[in-house]
């Protein structure tokens, strides 16, 4: 198993990790940063992916991915503390009324 | 002859005119309007067939043909919309435009304050425009157009005041009933077609002439053509609408149930001779149908107490007697008799609708009596009318009536003692009834109610002017040797047997009948009717029989409309409308609402829920991967 083997592995178990706990924790913070855990592993197999094929444009790419992220995240937290405000838990299954 | 000038197109357009003017602004214009266009523009259509009619005998009796437009063009078929003019179609024409104009110029007075006057002035002169066409067109297709539309015309005056619930229905009765009529008439152009390759009937007839087309066929189409005249001229069996029609405005029975419409199946039997020449057994269906209508209605006719059923049943007789002429081969005779019951007949309706005019809509002729002196125009006018449908010479009536009678007897093709015998009964039944009329609404002692009495006027004048001038042509229209005018079109039957004396024989007895048959009204009826009613107290059952109209009506109820009605009620509203139609609709959406519950819970707004849906997603989505690729 060479290193771009162990890499896409790593890659992989991050994601697999991520979905397990957002499907598990009833934390909506936690679930953040899951989802958070679930992206690095999407990216870092993006960035083996680049160094394989050679391909520039992959490392824009995962860099435009980043700051994209970043913008999510620092929206989704203030969404997060109004609701806490608003229905003081962090327990997602209060808030199924806002069901679309 | 083609002649491209317009004439009979101007003929046909000009009440069609009339119609969308009248139709489109006549409530808006008012009375004065209504009247110029509704009346006015008849008028020209009359003065237009007349400048036709003289240049039609300018080129020597030559048929004129008028190609408007084509119409289709299917293969190698062409249809056009043309008319044609020969001397048959001269002659309706004269008569439909000219009664027609005369009959709007009644409607002034007698419609004069109608909530629908505009209204129908529009209806009269789209009759008129429909009627042309039919009496016009070349082709058979066309002649259907009118046929139709007459139809139409019909059904919106029989239910002109469709307010009145019985006088909507009866104007459906005749629609339906000519419906029947229609399929038969329509199944005949179809072999028509197959069998000819064209429907302009100048060449159907020659096709037919030329003596190629098999016996089969020929009676087929024969017959088929027939059973549409039979709707439309109310021929036994279809001929339980007329009656009911009479809930339309007496002029409109007088136009349309008297003068012209109903003798469209008779102008398409004359106008398709040369099938009828190539079809014996048609012809011998037509004279025996034609002869029983007549003797049936006229003693159908001995017992109405209503005016205009008396009229409209005598108006049926007639049609049996033109019809009875046209089955002996006498098609000239026919359209004679045509010509002729046009104009007393007309008479007698619009002099019944002056009576009910005077006596402020009162039409039982048991509360009538003693109006002779009350309006002495009506009664002169209607007592020479009746004469002449009576057949008392020199009228009308008594030329085109012996003519047939005479034909019934003596044609070589098919004349026949019986049809002669039952045809000679009915015209002293005809005399009969027409007097008992008389006499029963004119004279004698007055029955009427004293408040009707008081008011009992006599017609403003142009009601009466017309009146007149129809009993003039009651008088004359018989010296018109028609039959020998349409010789070239319309040949005369041979005789079985040339005997003068026979001739004269069968004239006077003629005379004789339609003498006995006033007698005996005035004998019957010149009190009130009390001798005839105590006549009638020994035949009860005839009685009762005769005035239910010998329960057809009943019938057809029972026979036809109730299995229809359970049909239409079982099996098409119920099992086809509710079960299968409303039944597939509301399982469609029922499986949308299922559908929809079930998805609904899909989306619960459990936030874990939709992690585990994705990540199921996912492992779905890789197997597939997995497995395809």
């Amino acid at each position: 198993m060479d290193n771009t083997h162990l890499l896409l592995a790593v890659s992989g178990t991050l994601f697999t990790l991520g979905l397990v706990g957002v499907i598990v924790r009833r934390n909506l913070l936690v679930m953040l940063m899951f989802l958070e855990l679930m992206l690095n592993g999407v990216l870092l197999s993006l960035a083996v992916f680049t160094q394989l094929l050679g391909v520039e444009a992959g490392a824009v790419l995962m860099l435009l991915v980043f700051t994209v992220a970043a913008a999510e995240i620092a929206i989704a937290v203030p969404i997060l503390l109004l609701l806490v405000r608003a229905g003081h838990t962090l327990d997602p299954g209060a808030y199924g009324g806002l069901k679309g | 002859m083609t002649a491209m000038n317009g004439m009979l197109t101007l003929l046909v357009l000009l009440p069609l005119a009339g119609f969308i003017l009248n139709g489109v602004l006549g409530r808006r214009l008012g009375p004065v309007f209504v009247n110029g266009v509704g009346v006015g523009l008849p008028i020209l259509a009359f003065l237009t067939a007349l400048w036709a009619w003289r240049t039609l005998e300018a080129g020597g009796g030559v048929p004129i043909i008028e190609t408007v437009f084509t119409w289709a063009v299917i293969g190698e078929h062409v249809f056009e919309v043309a008319f044609y003019l020969d001397r048959l179609s001269a002659v309706m024409a004269l008569i439909v435009t000219g009664v027609g104009a005369l009959i709007h110029i009644y409607s002034i007075g007698y419609m004069r304050g109608d909530e629908g006057y505009a209204r129908y002035f529009a209806y009269l002169n789209l009759f008129l425009f429909f009627m042309l066409l039919l009496v016009l067109g070349r082709s058979l297709l066309v002649l259907f157009v009118g046929w139709e539309g007459v139809g139409l015309a019909s059904y919106l005056l029989i239910g002109f005041w469709f307010q009145d619930v019985t006088k909507a229905r009866a104007g459906r009765k005749a629609f339906i009933t000519n419906r029947v009529g229609d399929a038969g008439f329509l199944l005949g152009m179809f072999l028509i077609f197959t069998t000819v390759g064209t429907l302009e009937m100048d060449r159907i007839n020659e096709a037919f002439a030329g003596g190629l087309i098999p016996l089969g066929v020929a009676t087929a189409v024969g017959i088929l053509l027939f059973i549409g005249a039979t709707g439309k001229s109310a021929q036994i069996p279809l001929h339980v609408w007329l009656p009911d029609a009479m809930a339309g405005p007496t002029p409109v029975s007088a136009l349309i149930h008297a003068a012209t419409m109903v003798t469209a199946g008779v102008y398409l039997v004359a106008r398709m001779s040369g099938v009828y020449l190539e079809a014996p057994a048609a012809s011998t269906l037509i004279a025996a149908i034609g002869v029983l209508t007549a003797f049936l209605a006229a003693t159908i006719a001995l017992v109405q107490t209503d005016i205009k059923k008396v009229l409209a049943y005598s108006t049926i007789s007639q049609l049996g007697f033109m019809f009875l002429a046209l089955g002996v081969g006498a098609y000239g005779v026919a359209v004679f008799h045509l010509f002729t019951h046009a104009f007393f007949k007309a008479a007698l309706f619009l002099g019944a609708g002056s009576v009910i005019h005077a006596l402020n809509g009162e039409q039982d002729i048991r509360r009538m009596g003693g109006l002779a002196r009350r309006i002495p125009w009506t009664f002169g006018t209607f007592a020479v009318a009746t004469a002449a449908i009576a057949g008392l010479p020199p009228l009308a009536g008594f030329f085109s009536k012996d003519a047939i009678l005479w034909f019934a007897l003596a044609s070589g093709q098919g004349g026949a003692a019986w049809l002669w015998a039952l045809g000679s009964l009915t015209a002293l039944l005809t005399a009969l009834y027409m007097f008992r009329l008389l006499w029963l609404v004119f004279l004698g002692r007055s029955r009427m109610e004293p408040e009707t009495e008081r008011h009992v006027h006599e017609s403003p004048v142009t009601m009466t002017a017309v009146l007149v001038v129809l009993a003039f042509f009651s008088v004359i229209a018989g010296w018109f040797a028609l039959p020998h005018y349409l010789e070239p079109l319309l040949p005369v039957p041979a005789l079985r047997f040339d005997s003068a004396l026979l001739h004269w024989a069968q004239i006077g007895f003629a005379v004789v009948l339609a003498l006995l048959g006033l007698a005996a009204a005035a004998w019957l009826y010149q009190d009130g009717g009390r001798r005839g009613d105590e006549a009638w107290e020994r035949f009860q059952r005839l009685h009762r029989m005769l005035a239910g109209k010998y329960f057809v009506d009943e019938l057809y109820e029972r026979t036809l409309q109730r299995p229809w009605r359970w049909l239409s009620d079982r099996i098409f509203l119920r099992l086809g409308d509710r079960v299968l139609i409303d039944g597939s609709l509301h399982g469609l959406a029922g499986l949308a609402r299922w559908s929809a519950a079930v998805f609904a819970r899909v989306q619960s707004g459990s936030l874990h829920w939709y992690a585990w849906m994705t990540l199921f997603g996912l492992v779905a989505v890789l197997i597939w991967v997995w497995r395809h690729v």
